[in-house]
């Protein structure tokens, strides 16, 4: 065992091979963050095709065919390809570094997971070029996505998705370890930071639902391919079989793809307060109670497909229920950020705005709760407005707060601020002209997912004014796009802590070295790295405790072991890659899966066969 | 110095007001006059979901100011002043306060939930015997609509004429796929799930003209899966009856007779005009409790009284000749189907093809179905 110079270390590890190959949670989390901004302008420029078709009657920028394609991979590419890995990059990216561990615990089943994902979005992708994209709805309802089977567009979709959910259930499953067994000593449950607690929540209500949407993404292949006859009524199947099943995945995938953005805010507040998080443990308790609640209400989306009056008022009382845990985080954030001294710079505006916009989502959530409003307003666009309302003014503004935190510890630079606050402000003025009206649009009568709308109904102007708020949101958008590339480039040094924050990934160096930690924090209270820097004076005020010296984190000790670089991990999933490619082409393609079976294997084996720790430091 | 703050940012009261005015500015766009709009309700049901709607509205709106109000007060009143470096008081939390924000919302909620849940059994409720209710089968196909009036012996398309007063008990299923049947005016939606029959009660307050279209995504042509309701007075509707039980005349002499030789080499393989041609149809079951039902249905709209219709292509256009003709001519151009699709085996039709009509055959087609008033 030898004792290698902390120059070699990232020698080995650069390079485009070095990105392959490579099992550094920080890395791999970044790999998830940029693919998913790739994917973010993709779905992006995918709803502005929408409202370009949309801003007048009978618009004809696209044919109903290319618009009910683009509907679809705009929401399964929004969901799947940007906000849930969003979420995972920042996980993989700071629940390491926030709970004291070197790396998560299975480094290498980590880049699978990233791989996976990568390979599955440009299998979504490529349908686009080979016949035309997924034109069913994100939902996919059988027997609409069970009949089409001339054409290969769903299974490019039942199959994109089952593997994107393989690749989640296996990070799942590595963050849950990594939480349960890595913290650094002393970091007790309730000691971690809320980001920690809610990325934990997220990856258990992953791993309870996926595999409910996934029997039924097989069954809709099989129903495609096979002449199974699962949802097929004539048949003897059940079309509403498959809503069950997606709704059993698709509410709980509601808080997967929320609980993050809250975990984010629920980090800012306070660091930019400078001020504990208001009830820290309610917050926690509201989030695992969302998370339970989350699985108890999914026949909300199927109030008018005839469950009878005693499921739909029983799904009636579940959904208003669910509206308490959620109302206690706001009153907490408010908590947090009363009495406190708010630095109101890009990151905490983001947050706020957060607030105030994902308030209004759930006050519209609540009058879906009301079934028999419900029934007005469900597939019309006020149900279209209330969801961007949550996800984008929630999710996305969220990551966008914890972009602006977060920026300075992965790069070592100030996310500009200038800039910073344009485009705060475009996406807020943006968000709300574009799907504001929509709430309108929605009770006057306008279906979603319908591609052109007649005249006199009330549409138009509302319609027209979306549009333009589209716009402008791109915009903002865009203006993000080069502040994040200028500030990459040349923005200001931010130093180990710029924020004066609060949790342990701010007490190493930015970016943090490879190894996270040179000495891992012994934790002796919530936000510990906190208390390290202040103590508090008689009245209750922070004071800065004279005596804290910051812990040298940048020279690494002897004898640290790293998880190595791999190229199995790529190997593996390129192999899964080539499984699904083949079976979207019955029968020939069947010889290509069974190559790819072959290089899973071939990739599964030398995993298990390869030295765990070739390297020594 | 508070007061000094305050007189700072004099607007500062004004935020609640500010945040009502967007917010009745907002409501006064839903208030209109408009066909397919469900807050301008013109039945009973769709006034119980309405009176509903609006009460939860306005709690929401009582919220909303509340927190928006505390959320921006807090953040400018509690933000940080240029070069202000003083500690803040660390404050942990407040369990009281915790718990009264906990249980005041869920107070509230279960406030709503009464009468939700009451509106809910009542809305779902079959009507009485002794209420004469006007039963309609409802089928959804890819992308019309196929009306039935089982008590009549009478079939429509994509126009649906009720007797207004009374209750209309609606049976709906589907051919194809999941549709979703939706009179904004008059209830909300239900979906038509094939296998499954769903119902709906329609009544319409006085006589008028109510717009709704497919609200489930069922394909290429949503969009163009619309359809009316005309409510009218009672003896209208027994006249609309007696005149839709006739059969289709075939026509002797003129433009008429020329159309009605191209319609029956053409059209009969999917289109029914009763009593002229052999009638084309499939059957579709229905399950309602472990009883099945079943459905005879058309393949493609009967076409028996088309020329009383006000619409062509599933409530997209009016019907004038200009576009009965261009709908003739390539009916594609007009609403996207797929034909290529279709199979007269098992009586799947997803569009009308384009049958290379000449300009003499159409007309003597759009002189037919003028004609079968």
């Amino acid at each position: 065992m030898t004792s290698a110079t902390p120059a070699t270390i990232p020698a080995a590890r650069t390079g485009i091979w070095g990105w392959m190959t490579t099992t550094d949670h920080k890395k791999i989390g970044l790999l998830y963050g940029v693919t998913a901004i790739v994917f973010f302008v993709v779905g992006g420029v995918e709803a502005l095709f929408i409202r370009a078709q949309l801003a007048l009657p009978n618009g004809e920028v696209l044919s109903a065919d290319a618009y009910n394609q683009m509907f679809t991979m705009h929401a399964t590419t929004m969901v799947f390809l940007v906000v849930m890995p969003l979420a995972t990059a920042f996980i993989n990216y700071f629940l390491p570094l926030q709970i004291g561990a070197r790396d998560v615990a299975f480094p290498r089943l980590n880049a699978f997971s990233y791989w996976l994902f990568l390979f599955a979005g440009l299998f979504l992708t490529i349908s686009f070029f080979v016949g035309g994209s997924p034109d069913a709805g994100w939902f996919g309802y059988a027997p609409l996505s069970t009949q089409l089977d001339e054409v290969v567009r769903m299974d490019y979709w039942a199959l994109g998705l089952n593997t994107l959910g393989v690749a989640s259930i296996v990070s799942s499953v590595n963050f849950i370890t990594t939480t349960l067994t890595m913290r650094a000593p002393g970091m007790s449950l309730m000691r971690m930071p809320v980001f920690s607690w809610m990325s934990t929540i997220v990856s258990f209500l992953l791993l309870f639902s996926l595999p409910m949407v996934a029997v039924g993404l097989f069954q809709v292949y099989f129903d495609r391919n096979l002449g199974t006859l699962f949802f097929d009524a004539a048949g003897g199947g059940d079309p509403v079989l498959w809503q069950h099943l997606f709704w059993l995945f698709g509410h709980p995938e509601v808080y997967v793809l929320i609980l993050p953005a809250m975990g984010i805010v629920s980090e800012v507040l306070p660091t930019f307060s400078r001020k504990p998080l208001f009830g820290r443990n309610f917050v926690i308790f509201s989030g695992i109670a969302i998370g339970f609640m989350g699985f108890g209400v999914w026949a909300h989306h199927m109030f008018t497909t005839g469950l009878g009056p005693v499921a739909e008022a029983a799904f009636a009382l579940t959904t208003m229920f669910i509206a308490v845990p959620t109302g206690v985080k706001i009153f907490n954030w408010l908590g947090t950020i009363w009495g406190g001294r708010l630095q109101l710079n890009s990151s905490a505006l983001f947050a706020i705005g957060f607030i105030f916009l994902f308030v209004i989502g759930g006050l519209s959530g609540v009058t879906h709760s009301i079934s028999p409003a419900d029934s007005q307003q469900h597939d019309s666009y006020y149900v279209v407005a209330h969801f961007h309302y949550v996800l984008f003014g929630g999710a996305i503004f969220g990551v966008f707060s914890g972009i602006y935190y977060w920026f300075p510890k992965v790069t070592g630079r100030l996310l500009g601020e200038r800039l910073g606050k344009w485009n705060f402000w475009l996406m807020f003025i943006g968000m709300n002209l574009t799907f504001a009206p929509m709430h309108m649009l929605g009770l006057n009568g306008m279906p979603r997912r319908t591609y052109r709308y007649g005249e006199g109904l009330g549409f138009d102007m509302w319609n027209l004014v979306a549009t333009v708020g589209s716009f402008v949101l791109a915009f903002g958008v865009l203006l993000f796009l080069m502040n994040a590339w200028r500030s990459y480039r040349r923005g200001e040094a931010a130093g180990d802590d710029p924020w004066d924050a609060r949790t342990l990934e701010w007490s190493t160096t930015s970016p943090p070295p490879v190894y996270n930690f040179a000495h891992i924090p012994e934790v002796t209270a919530e936000d510990d790295f906190w208390h390290r820097k202040y103590g508090v004076d008689e009245q209750g005020r922070a004071a800065r405790r004279d005596d804290y010296v910051p812990v040298d984190q940048s020279t690494p000790p002897p004898g640290l072991h790293l998880p190595s670089p791999s190229y199995y991990p790529i190997l593996g999933s390129f192999g899964i890659f080539m499984m699904i490619t083949g079976l979207v082409y019955v029968p020939w393609g069947l010889l290509a899966t069974g190559a790819g079976a072959v290089v899973t294997l071939w990739g599964m084996f030398g995993w298990s066969m390869e030295d765990l720790v070739r390297e020594h430091h | 110095m508070k007061q000094a703050e305050h007189q700072r940012r004099p607007g500062r009261r004004s935020l609640p007001i500010l945040l009502i005015l967007i917010l009745a500015i907002a409501a006064s766009g839903c208030s209109t006059d408009l066909p397919q709009n469900s807050l301008n309700p013109a039945g009973p049901a769709a006034r119980q979901i309405d009176d509903l709607f609006w009460l939860v509205f306005w709690i929401a709106t009582g919220i909303f100011v509340l927190v928006e109000s505390a959320l921006i007060y807090a953040t400018f009143r509690f933000r940080r002043r240029r070069d202000d470096d003083t500690e803040v008081k660390q404050v942990h939390g407040n369990t009281r306060l915790e718990i009264v924000w906990t249980i005041i919302p869920a107070l509230i909620l279960a406030a709503v939930a009464v009468p939700t849940v009451a509106t809910v059994f009542d809305l779902r409720r079959a009507p009485e015997p002794s209420e004469n209710a006007l039963v309609v089968n409802v089928i959804g196909h890819q992308w019309w609509w196929e009306f039935e009036y089982p008590e009549y012996g009478i079939e429509t398309a994509n126009e649906m004429t009720i007797p207004a007063g009374r209750t209309v008990y609606l049976n709906i299923t589907s051919a194809d796929v999941i549709h979703s049947f939706w009179v904004p005016q008059l209830n909300g939606k239900r979906d038509a799930v094939p296998g499954r029959i769903n119902h709906l009660t329609l009544t319409a307050d006085a006589p008028g003209e109510f717009l709704g279209q497919c609200a489930e995504f069922c394909g290429l042509a949503h969009a163009d899966m619309r359809h009316k309701v005309f409510a009218v007075p009672e003896d209208e509707f027994e006249a609309w009856v007696a005149a839709q039980q006739e059969p289709a005349a075939v026509p002797t002499e003129g433009l008429a007779a020329e159309g009605w030789d191209t319609f029956q080499v053409v059209c009969t393989a999917c289109h029914n005009a009763r009593g002229a041609t052999p009638t084309v149809s499939r059957e579709v079951i229905g399950a309602e409790g472990g009883e099945e039902t079943v459905f005879e249905v058309s393949l493609a709209p009967d076409l028996t009284h088309f020329g009383s219709r006000t619409t062509i292509g599933a409530g997209t256009f009016t019907w004038t000749e200009d576009h009965l003709a261009e709908w003739l001519d390539d009916p594609s151009s007009l609403k996207p189907m797929t034909p290529e699709r279709n199979d007269l085996t098992t009586g799947r039709i997803l569009g009308m093809p384009d049958f290379d009509l000449s300009e003499q055959e159409i007309e003597g087609l759009i002189a037919l179905l003028e004609a079968w008033q």
